[in-house]
């Protein structure tokens, strides 16, 4: 019997049954849609989340004061870690090599006052390198000038500029701060979250006049950019000897790299992505029943079909392979649907939630079809071998067509 | 060349076993026309059964064409069920969403031959039934008469040596039961050995030997001596 053939034989019986065969394909198609829905979500925040990451650079080194780490018992002497400084930052640059680039941050949050209008904003102190060092890009003005790092000028988040000054040019302008005066030099372009801190809605100012506002002697964190990726192990290790040297020999910073938080980020959100596609297939799993109890019905309404075919020679195999062709049949023609479903609702949730990237992962595509043909033949081998069993004298026998 | 002997078949019908047939002896030569008679359990579907290979003696031998049936593997004997055998039934049994002529080619499917043959295999064998031009039909088009006419179709497209027809005019009124029957036995006349099953007597009175079943024995197995007149012509209803 040639594939066509059975092809033909197999679609031809399928046709006779059209709101059966339809049901049956629309359970796999939901089973195989949720799928490739939920591994888009999941990849989606998988991508959602790195893509926030890679914004900042692969070859940035975080520098945090403090050093978590549990130590055996508790220290006679105060370990209180050292503030990291600006110098500290300074020093990082002129005497490791591999640093193209340092950028002190402090971080503090205020009331920002504009004429009348006022609202609170997190306020950042950094210096001219930030603006390289985190991408940033001006929509009007100029960013904190290099070389005045106690100057009292402010640039502006897009959002803060939008509601402290609408609808006017803020440039020259001046806000407060606390206490403090700023004038404003400059916009940030909107940009939107970035790893938890949304850069609309800060004023950044000199890191030395920040630290003077929020009267801090250390800094939140600092920055270093390295020339190249495969440089931040070296890197680390002398940064941390300056420091240490720097610090009274005390080992009191935490480095970060990009790559340890996306690896583990990637691994969080694999895991999840996998948990997704583990629950959606269980309505894959509950589909394939719903193909058995049809193929089941179908075996024993078609009983004297089946005795028929023995009788003009259909060999035992025959027989099987008309019928599990029915069920992979049904269950392909539901993973084409649930496909195109899945797929389908991924870009209407693309068009909903433009800033969230969703997309099914290729894997999932791939595994969607191949699970739902081979559910069909798992769960279309009993009713196959029922039928290919069925003894044709009393198959015949049936009376009813 | 059909050889039965000792042919024994037992039912295990709940806790008494139901002996249908009881040592069978029969022989039946290519060619011939044979009548199998007999009142309803006495057997005779039993053994048509087992002369198309669709049912196993549970003792005895069954030589077709010389070669042992009785323990060839499953896979043979829906070749010889294919290739050797044409099955006309009562009820026709056509698949009903094939039309005529897809209904002829199914044995031909089976046995893997080529499309462009069976076209052509099928398209001689409707014109054999005289029903070319309802080939594009489907059995719910067609009458009783046509229908079962499709069925011989179908039954005769591989060639086989043996027709077996299981009560084949026992569904249609007397009118096209005659045609029906005088098609088979034009078929037999070309050397197609014909087996009936029927309990009708005017059915089986026309065939050249008459072998009549009782309580799963043959009780009477003969040719009668005139040779039977061939009315054409309407046949009494059954």
């Amino acid at each position: 019997m040639s594939p066509v053939d059975l092809a033909g034989y197999a679609a031809g019986a399928l046709r006779g049954h059209r709101l059966r065969t339809g049901l049956s394909v629309l359970g796999v198609g939901i089973g195989v849609a949720s799928v490739i829905l939920l591994t888009s979500l999941g990849e989606g925040a998988r991508r959602y989340v790195t893509g926030e990451f890679a914004t900042l650079g692969s070859n940035l080194l975080i520098i945090i004061p403090g050093k978590t780490e549990t130590q055996g018992m508790a220290p006679l002497v105060s370990t209180a870690p050292h503030d990291l400084t600006r110098e500290d930052a300074a020093a990082l640059l002129q005497r490791v090599p591999q640093i193209r680039r340092v950028a002190p941050i402090a971080v503090g949050t205020a009331a920002a006052t504009a004429g009348s209008r006022s609202r609170e904003v997190t306020v950042i102190g950094a210096t001219h390198e930030i603006l390289d060092i985190r991408h940033l890009k001006m929509a009007s003005g100029r960013f904190l000038p290099p070389d005045l790092p106690d100057a009292s000028v402010c640039v502006l988040g897009a959002r803060v500029q939008r509601e402290l000054f609408p609808d006017q040019n803020p440039l020259g302008r001046w806000i407060r701060i606390g206490d403090w005066r700023f004038r404003v030099i400059g916009v940030i372009e909107p940009r939107g979250t970035s790893i938890g801190m949304d850069l609309d809605e800060v004023v950044e100012i000199p890191v030395g006049t920040a630290l003077r506002v929020f009267n801090r002697s250390g800094l939140f964190r600092v920055l270093a950019e390295v020339g190249s990726h495969s440089d931040l192990g070296t890197v680390k290790q002398s940064v941390i000897d300056v420091l240490r040297e720097r610090h009274a020999g005390q080992e009191d910073v935490t480095l970060l790299t990009q790559d340890s938080v996306l690896e583990t980020f990637n691994q969080i959100l694999g895991v999840l992505t996998a948990a997704l596609a583990g629950i959606a297939a269980i309505s894959l799993g509950v589909a394939g029943l719903g193909i058995m109890n049809v193929m089941l019905v179908t075996v024993s309404e078609r009983g004297r079909e089946i005795g028929l075919l023995k009788a003009l020679g259909a060999t035992h195999r025959q027989v099987l392979v008309v019928f599990l062709v029915e069920a992979a049949i049904l269950s392909t023609a539901g993973g084409c649907l649930g496909l195109l479903g899945g797929l389908g609702s991924g870009r209407v949730l693309e068009h909903l939630y433009p800033d969230f990237p969703v997309q099914a992962p290729h894997w999932a595509i791939v595994a969607a079809l191949i699970v739902s043909c081979s559910v069909g033949l798992l769960f279309g081998i009993l009713p196959a071998r029922r039928a290919a069993r069925l003894n044709p004298v009393q198959a015949l026998m049936r009376r009813k067509a | 060349m059909i050889e039965l002997s000792g042919i024994e078949r037992i039912y295990e019908v709940g806790a008494s076993p139901v002996r249908a047939l009881k040592g069978v002896n029969l022989t039946i030569h290519r060619g011939d026309y044979v009548s199998i008679m007999g009142p309803s359990g006495s057997g005779k579907s039993t053994l048509l059964h087992i002369l198309g290979c669709l049912d196993r003696p549970t003792a005895g031998s069954y030589r077709l064409d010389g070669r042992e049936t009785a323990d060839l593997p499953e896979v043979e004997l829906s070749r010889v069920r294919g290739h050797q055998i044409g099955f006309v039934f009562q009820f026709f049994h056509l698949v009903p969403r094939l039309t005529a002529s897809r209904n002829i080619e199914l044995p031909m499917v089976f046995a893997g031959v080529p499309v462009d043959e069976r076209r052509e295999r099928a398209g001689r064998a409707l014109e054999v039934v005289g029903l070319t031009a309802r080939a594009d039909h489907r059995p719910d088009q067609l009458s009783g008469g046509e229908q079962q006419r499709v069925a011989i179709a179908r039954a005769i497209v591989m060639d086989p040596s043996v027709l077996l027809a299981d009560e084949p005019t026992g569904n249609l009124d007397s009118r096209s039961g005659g045609e029906i029957v005088q098609l088979i036995e034009g078929m037999n006349a070309r050397g197609l050995t014909l087996i009936v099953v029927t309990h009708d007597p005017v059915i089986g009175g026309r065939a050249r030997r008459w072998v009549r079943l009782a309580d799963g024995n043959v009780v009477e197995d003969k040719v009668p001596d005139e040779s039977p007149a061939r009315p054409v012509g309407p046949l009494k209803a059954s």
